[in-house]
């Protein structure tokens, strides 16, 4: 007998004001292409919408892209925000505009993984496959 | 014994970038029926194809415009200097996020973000130290701000009045080109509608009041970045053009009373003979259509002027030095093919914005192509080309098959409420990248000559303390305006807003009596509302 699996689902959007969204529609329909299910939240998110969303579609992760230099207050943020509703278990991933430097830190506070400009789109889809919650 | 070499590997198809496929050879056969008169004329003719001037690069070089703008007023007015103290042409001015926008740098949306991706502009008084000991009447200076032009240009205005200079001796851009924002750009403040007739206002007010500015950069830059092909940058941004045209023409314009300032923004990606047939087509596509159109009397409503910029998503994070020969090759085929003004990026925008060192050298790049390389001795040096003619031809005809689809659509507004040129840039972006990743497009240093990591160029960083500045100031300002005169300006501009008067003149009177960006944008939103984007995935 085969037991069906359920698809991963996962958010993937843009926070901040910053409207450069070629990236993450091609990271969204990769991992919809994959077999995920994905909810792409579209642009100019506030860190609060995308929590929210994230918790109601029930995500096993979140994907933010962030090309505004906004990345440290933003992916912060979202983090702090999925803690205090107690959904520090949804996993937080990212790319964009992102210098070498700020990668550890952004790390050390939760963000599971950021993928800089040129990643092959398989990487992340490996990446979210293998996350367990 | 000498090793043999090894033989190369042939690929599947040739093709250039934006997916045309590339003949072995170009010859007569190609350019059967062509006729050089019809298709090429001479410089400064009609259809323009070899360039708007007769003389081109020997009468004037093409002017060198490095867009720059970060941190507060008073830092992007000390690049400013540096770049006009090196050479530097004209002015280019970019804007944070907060302020394209349209929301004041103390905005809780605007958090960690304010003079991040340009310079942060909320109020006159910014304006002012923006332009700071620059002679406005000497200088041109390329705005580039689309949502809140419109408010920003009120500014600009203002600045020069209080400074004694007469409006009419300005000179310079606005890009104030909305219709890419709902298609690649994805900065608006309100609907297509309230959108275009801001962009009329500014078109009327320039016509009678600023001759010499240019109100509108019709982009197909953006469109490009996207991830869109060289022929879906070509279409969508000269189809945008003629509907400014047309609304401005239905709106009572007389259209030779505006068309000769209408000026262009292309990109300037790798596929070098690509790139400069794309710049070739333009002029020849646009000359057509306007000519086709309206029959204008003046003849610079036909020509099309641009300004190009190399590609900022051809850089690359890995080994970032090898963009400046990326730059090198792309500014070369923009000067090729002809354009009026160039930005040429610099090797570390792919990661932060620039340092002066890597600015400087940018700009170095265009002066050894305009003074070294001897390109700028002869009008159109490609013009003839067998290959370069072909191309030219194919970007036209394929711009023309667009331009039929978004006709059957009923025009551009309702072709991106549809997300067509969304869907087709996407599409287009999908199969760039899978190519990218099967190795069907070898990019140097991303996945072919690949090196451990190390991308050890300085970065230039903003800190913190620009967004208390910033926040401090607006404070300062509030607490010391008179806020019954401000509060008067914006009631009258909210009655212009709803009526059908230009809004210009109320716009200056807001920003004079020291209303903020993002005072004047959300009294505007009250009237006009707010878009949401049909999301296409």
């Amino acid at each position: 007998m085969v037991v069906a699996t359920k698809p991963i689902r996962v958010l993937v959007g843009k926070v901040g004001l910053d409207g450069h969204d070629r990236g993450i529609k091609l990271v969204a329909r990769a991992l919809r292409d994959a077999g995920m299910e994905v909810i792409y939240t579209g642009l100019h998110q506030t860190p609060e919408q995308v929590v929210n969303t994230a918790i109601q579609e029930d995500v096993r992760a979140i994907g933010l892209s962030v090309l505004s230099g906004a990345h440290n207050h933003l992916f912060r943020r979202v983090l702090e925000l999925l803690k205090a509703q107690g959904a520090g278990d949804i996993a937080v991933f990212g790319g964009g505009i992102i210098p070498d430097e700020d990668i550890p830190g952004l790390k050390a506070a939760g963000v599971r993984a950021l993928f800089p400009p040129g990643t092959a789109m398989h990487e992340i889809v490996i990446f979210v496959k293998g996350l367990q919650r | 014994m000498r090793k043999r070499a090894k033989p190369l590997k042939t690929k599947a198809r040739f093709a250039s970038l934006s997916e045309l496929d590339i003949a072995p050879c170009y010859s007569a056969d190609d350019l059967k029926g062509w006729d050089p008169h019809r298709e090429l004329g001479t410089p400064g003719e009609f259809p323009y194809t070899r360039g708007v001037y007769a003389t081109m690069y020997r009468g004037r070089l093409w002017t060198m415009r490095q867009f720059a703008g970060f941190g507060t007023a008073a830092d992007t007015n000390a690049r400013f200097r540096y770049l006009l103290d090196r050479g530097q042409t004209g002015l280019s001015v970019a804007f944070d996020m907060p302020t394209l926008m349209g929301l004041d740098s103390d905005d809780p949306r605007s958090h960690a973000e304010v003079g991040y991706c340009g310079v942060a502009v909320s109020s006159l008084a910014d304006m002012e130290r923006l332009f700071e000991g620059i002679p406005l009447d000497q200088v041109t200076t390329s705005m580039t701000i689309n949502g809140p032009a419109a408010v920003v240009f009120a500014m600009y205005l203002a600045v020069a009045e209080r400074r004694g200079i007469p409006i009419d001796r300005l000179g310079g851009t606005l890009q104030n080109d909305i219709l890419k924002e709902y298609i690649a750009q994805k900065e608006w403040l309100f609907p297509p509608e309230p959108h275009i007739r801001l962009i009329l206002d500014t078109v009327a007010y320039c016509s009678q009041h600023v001759p010499k500015w240019h109100p509108i950069s019709i982009s197909g830059y953006h469109i490009r970045e996207a991830g869109s092909t060289a022929v879906q940058e070509l279409a969508f941004t000269l189809y945008n053009g003629l509907t400014y045209v047309e609304a401005a023409v239905k709106a009572g314009l007389a259209v030779d009373t505006f068309a000769p300032q209408l000026s262009f923004f292309f990109n300037v990606h790798n596929d070098f003979f690509e790139e400069t047939a794309k710049f070739r087509a333009a002029r020849r596509l646009w000359a057509r259509e306007m000519e086709r159109r309206y029959h204008p009397k003046d003849p610079r409503s036909l020509q099309l002027r641009c300004h190009a910029q190399t590609a900022g998503c051809s850089l690359t994070a890995q080994q970032p030095m090898n963009n400046v020969v990326r730059t090198t090759l792309q500014a070369l085929a923009a000067v090729l093919g002809g354009t009026q003004s160039l930005h040429t990026n610099s090797m570390d925008e792919t990661l932060a914005l620039p340092t002066e060192e890597a600015v400087k050298l940018a700009l170095r790049t265009q002066q050894i192509i305009a003074h070294e390389s001897e390109v700028t001795n002869t009008a159109d040096p490609l013009g003839g080309s067998y290959y370069v003619e072909s191309l030219t031809n194919r970007l036209e005809d394929g711009a023309l098959d667009l331009f039929q689809k978004l006709d059957k659509m009923g025009g551009m507004v309702n072709a991106i409420e549809q997300g067509f040129p969304q869907r087709q840039i996407l599409e287009a972006s999908l199969r760039y990248q899978q190519e990218v990743e099967k190795k069907e497009r070898v990019l140097v240093g991303v996945n072919e000559y690949v090196e451990p990591e190390g991308r050890h160029i300085p970065i230039l960083k903003i800190g913190p303390e620009v967004e208390k500045a910033q926040t401090e100031r607006l404070a300062s300002l509030r607490a010391q305006r008179d806020s019954y005169k401000m509060a008067g300006s914006l009631q009258v501009l909210q009655e212009a807003a709803a009526s059908q008067e230009n809004l210009m003149p109320a716009l200056i009177d807001a920003v004079k009596a020291n209303a903020t960006l993002g005072e004047i944008c959300a009294a505007l939103k009250e009237i006009f509302g707010t878009y949401r984007e049909p999301v296409v995935l």
